[in-house]
């Protein structure tokens, strides 16, 4: 079964988080770690960051057709900052996963508690019941 | 690759994939028993493999095709060992004997055992293991499959797969197993979880094989080759018979079960005419052979299930007193949530609707099946048959919301939509 994991924490007018050096490299080595873990343990299919919020575009299909794009934002907009494709045996696996990553250290090295959105990935058709 | 290379090799041509395939547990049988590893044995095996999709296409096959991924895949287990003793002697711990890797002549028959690949099959499923691990190693160190081909079949990364084989052999070391044929009483108690594991390689492959999945490995005819190779093994066993019956009796559907659109067209509105006769009779003969046996079990009885719905040229002529008594003797031999429910459908086809929506309620309240998108379906779809169409619009939508597959959710929001259009005019 396979799962996505969304962390959803950027919020728009923020811009890179302003941590001291410790507590950032911190933060990074669990992430990174925690995408080992999940290779190694042959359930991650992807894992990707996605760039700050001051990069996003809004783009809707004007009357012909063409782009038209909009990149102002209220402040309240939550973001996607990144996400993991896992495949797993159980939905209990994606959300010990989720809850891992979600415990990742911030600032003082304290765990964010960040709110991980998991849902199932559709499949293909399922296997003929008679 | 001396006494190899004087004689001509043989083109390679469509069936020469197969035959590669089929050596691989009997030349890692082989491996096994001479390097006492499994796991490093597995590897090199692999990488035989590999050496010989690479390197048979253009060379052609060689005389002694076993013989030659017998010595390769010896080769590289003996470079692996002698590394790791090289590095184990460099830290200066006890080198292990050196005799026991000396690379052997190879006489390529010599210690060819049938019983190995069974061997494997029961080491592959092994019950440390989780069923996505026990289906990867089974397919590569059975199937004769490459990481990347096992891979692309379950669209995760090559990487990810290989890491999932490791530790799947990890486990089986860990749970101390050794190579040997478990007893028969163990055999007895084991089999049900290698019959599992191939029926799951099996829905796997048949619920991916339609339109954009056409790239990926065929996992069902993989399925069935592998089952094939049980029942030579097994012959004396009516439900591995059963599975690969169950099988057959299945994909001989295939063709018919999707439309242009990888929409999912249900069994009676397939167009019969798609349906693979010979399939069909295989599985139809392998059945009657296992019932006759007498000793009627789980595969048996959903493969004769199937068999009823082949062998009825219309949707209207199927048999369904033929197949409700089917799966009253399913409740008694497997009874569980899904068999109730399959109950249910073939009870409302004989007896009306209500019965069939009667004999649902219980399912209301067990836990295993509550939640699930089935259960809902196949209440709309009776509720429809009762006429209550706002009912049954309303268990449709259920079902669609629930159901993690993608052409079941737009077939069951189709069914929803039909009966409103129909409700509104």
């Amino acid at each position: 079964m396979k799962y996505i994991l969304m962390m959803n924490t950027m919020k728009a007018g923020h811009g890179v988080p302003q941590w001291n050096q410790k507590d950032l490299q911190a933060h990074i080595a669990f992430m990174m770690g925690l995408n080992k873990e999940l290779r190694q343990s042959g359930e991650l299919v992807s894992a990707e960051g996605l760039s700050f919020p001051d990069q996003a575009k809004l783009v809707r299909a004007g009357k012909d057709g063409t782009p038209i794009t909009d990149g102002v934002f209220p402040e309240s907009k939550e973001f996607l900052a990144g996400y993991w494709i896992v495949d797993v045996d159980s939905p209990e696996r994606a959300y010990t996963i989720a809850a891992k990553a979600s415990a990742a250290p911030g600032p003082g090295g304290d765990p964010l508690n960040m709110p991980i959105e998991v849902r199932p990935i559709m499949s293909g058709p399922p296997p003929e019941m008679l | 690759m001396k006494g190899f290379e004087l004689t001509m090799n043989k083109p390679w041509d469509s069936t020469s994939e197969h035959l590669l395939r089929e050596l691989a547990p009997q030349v890692l049988g082989s491996i096994v028993r001479r390097f006492r590893d499994f796991s490093a044995a597995e590897d090199a095996v692999q990488e035989a493999m590999i050496a010989a999709f690479t390197q048979w296409p253009q060379e052609g096959i060689p005389e002694n095709p076993r013989g030659w991924l017998i010595q390769v895949a010896s080769r590289r287990i003996t470079d692996q060992l002698r590394s790791e003793i090289s590095r184990r002697e460099r830290e200066a711990e006890v080198a292990r004997d050196a005799d026991t890797i000396a690379p052997a002549d190879i006489e390529p028959d010599m210690d060819m055992d049938p019983d190995d690949t069974l061997i494997l099959l029961f080491m592959c499923c092994h019950p440390a293991l989780t069923s996505s691990s026990a289906i990867a190693l089974t397919l590569r160190a059975i199937g004769g499959l490459t990481t990347a081909e096992i891979a692309r079949a379950f669209l995760v990364p090559e990487a990810t797969m290989a890491q999932r084989i490791s530790r799947a052999k990890q486990n089986i070391k860990s749970s101390g197993a050794t190579f040997r044929l478990p007893s028969p009483p163990e055999r007895t108690e084991r089999l049900p979880a290698v019959l599992h594991v191939l029926y799951l390689i099996f829905n796997e492959g048949y619920a991916s094989s339609s339109g954009a999945q056409l790239q990926r490995l065929d996992l069902a005819r993989e399925a069935i080759r592998l089952t094939r190779s049980a029942k030579t093994l097994l012959p004396d066993n009516a439900e591995v018979a059963g599975l690969l019956a169950l099988m057959l009796l299945t994909d001989a559907r295939r063709a018919a079960r999707t439309g242009p659109n990888e929409e999912l067209i249900p069994l009676d509105k397939q167009d019969r005419s798609l349906w693979d006769r010979s399939e069909i009779s295989e599985g139809v003969e392998l059945l009657a052979a296992a019932l006759s046996k007498g000793n009627v079990g789980l595969y048996q009885l959903q493969a004769a299930v199937a068999a009823v719905h082949d062998e009825a040229s219309r949707a209207q002529d199927t048999d369904w007193p033929q197949i409700l008594a089917l799966y009253e003797l399913l409740k008694r031999v497997s009874p569980g949530p899904m068999v109730t429910l399959n109950h249910a459908i073939a009870a409302a086809m004989v007896h009306g609707p209500a019965k069939g929506l009667e004999l649902l309620k219980p399912l209301d309240t067990d836990a295993r099946l509550a939640d699930h998108y089935r259960l809902d379906a196949v209440r709309g779809h009776l509720l429809e048959m009762l006429g209550d169409h706002e009912r049954a619009i309303h268990h449709y939508r259920i079902a669609a919301g629930r159901t993690t597959s993608l052409p079941e959710q737009n077939y069951l929001m189709t069914q929803a939509a039909r009966l409103a259009e129909k409700k509104a005019q």
